[in-house]
């Protein structure tokens, strides 16, 4: 029997999506080929790696993480900065501060500081709210109208309150993340709502990431899966990119909060299982972790 | 690509139509379909030629090969893989992960290896996780030393090892010494490959092929099954992640899609000899890791960055058919005492972790019960009747928490606030209080409970 090397071409492609305005435009997604299966066809664009940036001086933080921005915590805009320096795509600002079990902090600050960092960055933004439904509808509406024009990435879209952020992302031109829980028919479902108020190209699906030893393998299977059905099988609702914010589920076991070493592998292992399973876009927080990453989507590691 | 029990019907006796019965099953079709499954053996039917059954053994046999590395307590089976993604159905054999020792390093460093690849154990939930392989290099150019390093091995640990050696004379040297070992002797290459074929018929082991690409393989592969050697693992000799990852998916491909014989053997890897740095290597390793390696082997191990590794391989070899559960019992959270609250919930390993974390964040010492519930998320268990107030109940009297706490209060989560009068009537010597709809409202929720108590 002869050997034929069983290459395999799709049908299906992954939405381009484009991230931030102007010059600092990142473009994710528009490939049809399976993760890093750079021997069937030319990628697009290749995976990106954001880094994470909170309103919250970084509260709660491992040391051995928040070290490389120790001097800057205080300061969202200096600390995307030092990101930006350190190798991130993309910075990734988390608006814990507004969460209403927490500081609280009104939607106009929290608008009002995205727009400062955003103005000063030379790479965009992506948005997340703290996580509360209700307080996310107010405080990411007034972020999409602040940043009007930025085309920032913003989310999370939940069930319970995608369609007042998906009117506001789309009315000041701006990008969603669709998020659901682990669950890949939750998932489709809110992408089939969402296409009725934005194209295609303006979503990202957040499917949630796990830590590794902390539900990684579900994490793992569902953007496996999402991207088969999306590239393998022509789903045209399963074809948008993938957010894996994991860099703060990653730090925040024990595993990671013990052991500067260990931490950085869960980071990085975690990253690199959901980027073979089909992540566009890593969220994570060790800048080290970032450099290596990068290496890991070249293909040079 | 495995043959179908409609398939081998037509081929049996009279094509299929004898049924005589005699191989115990009522019909010929009967025995196909078993054959097609795996659950009865060929020589079961008295009538079949040789010829046939030869033929069908052939298209039975798995895809890709079981190998069974190493003898006794210790032996590892790698291989016998049916799928190429975990969704399918899952992974099942998963890779070993073993430890270089080159013959130059020092003793003690050697030493250590060794006792670390015998002592790094770690238990998560419920399942204890190591290495489980010694690789041993030729290095020195000195064979005597590389014997002396075998020798320790072999009465050092009962773990298989492989033998990698580039000096053909060395290797199968070393290999005589490890007799009734079966280790795995590399690298194989068309060089030395007839020379290890005379020793490995006299000396079982395992042959681990290398070749320059996927394709190469095939013909060192194709000399092995005419000298009737199946005990074969592939290096494609993959440079880095990106032709790994080709290499990888090509062979798996190949193997199942194509059921090209060839290459249907498990894989081996090196991160060892790739990467620049640890965490490159480790990185490497986990790239393997869903990327279908049978055999990684690591420069060296430790307990910081062996734990994640092993972790992932459990992750990913976890079937995805049978969710992950918690062991039944009652854990202690933040060093609790007999006036810390106790908190119930079901024993999804996710659920679990989850709500344990979330404790754990509110700072406030507790006892969290865990009840058996089939694996189950708080809803899911409520609605198959798993997690209610006549099944909770006498948990809550076996599990002895109420030796632990001097107090009757039992927080339910909110998603089965339902539950509780008829847990109250089940347990009425408690009182029953309902907790969050959500894990993450935990750390606001449990200060102001207790702060309540104290009021």
């Amino acid at each position: 029997m002869q050997y034929k090397a069983p290459l395999e071409t799709y049908t299906g492609r992954v939405k381009e999506v484009t991230i931030g305005s102007g010059r600092k435009a990142v473009r994710v997604g528009g490939q049809n080929i399976l993760p890093l299966h750079y021997f069937e066809g030319a990628a697009a664009n290749r995976c990106v790696v954001a880094l994470e940036v909170d309103d919250n001086g970084a509260a709660g933080w491992a040391g051995h993480v928040a070290g490389p921005y120790k001097d800057v915590v205080h300061d969202p805009l200096k600390w995307a900065k030092r990101c930006m320096e350190m190798g991130a795509d993309l910075v990734c600002l988390h608006l814990e501060g507004t969460d209403p079990q927490g500081a609280n902090k009104p939607a106009a600050e929290a608008a009002a500081l995205v727009k400062e960092v955003t103005g000063g960055l030379d790479v965009p933004l992506v948005v997340y709210g703290c996580g509360d439904d209700k307080k996310d509808i107010e405080v990411l509406t007034a972020v999409a109208e602040a940043c009007k024009g930025e085309n920032l990435l913003i989310g999370p879209a939940v069930k319970e309150n995608y369609e007042a952020i998906a009117r506001a992302v789309a009315e000041n031109g701006h990008c969603i993340i669709a998020q659901t829980p682990i669950d890949i028919n939750l998932e489709k479902e809110l992408n089939v709502k969402l296409l009725k108020q934005l194209p295609p190209e303006r979503i990202v699906i957040d499917p949630l990431s796990s830590a590794l030893g902390y539900g990684m393998e579900y994490s793992f299977t569902i953007m496996e899966r999402s991207r088969q059905v999306g590239v393998v099988y022509g789903d045209m609702a399963m074809q948008m990119p993938i957010i894996a914010d994991l860099g703060r589920e990653c730090w925040k076991t024990n595993q990671a909060r013990a052991d500067a070493e260990q931490g950085m592998l869960w980071e990085s292992i975690t990253a690199i299982s959901l980027l073979l399973a089909g992540a566009d876009i890593l969220v994570l927080r060790h800048p080290d972790n970032c450099r290596l990453l990068k290496e890991a989507i070249e293909g040079k590691l | 690509m495995a043959i179908k029990g409609t398939e081998i019907v037509k081929r049996l006796p009279e094509g299929g139509k004898k049924n005589c019965k005699e191989c115990g099953l009522p019909t010929c079709f009967a025995f196909a379909m078993k054959l097609a499954a795996g659950g009865i053996v060929i020589e079961k039917c008295p009538y079949i030629s040789p010829e046939v059954s030869r033929e069908l053994e052939d298209e039975l046999a798995p895809p890709i090969r079981p190998v069974t590395i190493g003898t006794g307590a210790g032996a590892l089976v790698v291989g016998d893989e049916t799928v190429l993604y975990r969704h399918e159905k899952t992974f099942v054999h998963q890779p070993g992960i073993g430890v270089l020792i080159a013959d130059d390093e020092p003793g003690e460093v050697v030493e250590g290896k060794i006792r670390k690849l015998r002592e790094l154990h770690f238990s998560w939930v419920g399942k204890t996780l190591k290495a489980d392989l010694l690789a041993l290099q030729y290095k020195s150019g000195d064979p005597a030393k590389y014997g002396a390093l075998v020798k320790k091995a072999l009465t050092a640990v009962d773990c298989p090892l492989m033998l990698i050696c580039e000096d053909t004379d060395a290797l199968l040297n070393a290999h005589a010494l490890c007799a009734g070992r079966k280790p795995v002797l590399y690298p194989v290459t068309a060089q030395n490959l007839e020379k290890v074929i005379s020793a490995v018929k006299q000396n079982p082991a395992v042959v681990a092929v290398k070749g320059a690409g996927v394709e190469s393989l095939a013909h060192l592969t194709n000399r092995l099954t005419e000298a009737s050697i199946e005990d074969v693992l592939l290096d494609p000799g993959s440079k880095d992640l990106q032709s790994a990852v080709r290499d990888q998916t090509l062979i798996r491909r190949a193997a199942l899609k194509q059921g090209f014989r060839a290459l249907g053997y498990p894989t081996v890897a090196f991160p060892c000899f790739m990467a620049a740095d640890k965490r490159r290597e480790m990185l490497l390793a986990a790239m393997f890791i869903p990327k279908y390696a049978a055999f990684i082997v690591l420069s060296d191990i430790d307990e910081h960055t062996l734990l994640p590794l092993l972790v992932q391989r459990m992750n990913i070899y976890t079937d995805p058919r049978i969710p992950m559960a918690m062991e039944e019992k009652v854990y202690p959270i933040n060093n609790p005492d007999a006036g810390s609250p106790v908190l119930i919930t079901t024993n999804w390993a996710l659920t679990y972790f989850i709500v344990a974390s979330e404790v754990e964040a509110s700072k406030v010492p507790a006892w969290l019960c865990v009840k058996e519930s089939g694996g189950l998320g708080v809803l899911t268990a409520w609605a198959a009747g798993k997690f209610s107030g006549d099944n909770i109940a006498p948990f809550i009297r076996k599990c002895g928490v109420e030796g632990m706490v001097n107090h009757r209060r039992l927080v339910i989560p909110g998603k089965v606030a339902r539950i509780r009068n008829e847990l109250s009537e089940a347990l009425p010597d408690w009182q029953i209080i309902v907790g969050p709809g959500d894990a993450n409202e935990i750390p606001a929720y449990l200060p102001a409970l207790v702060k309540s108590w104290k009021g």
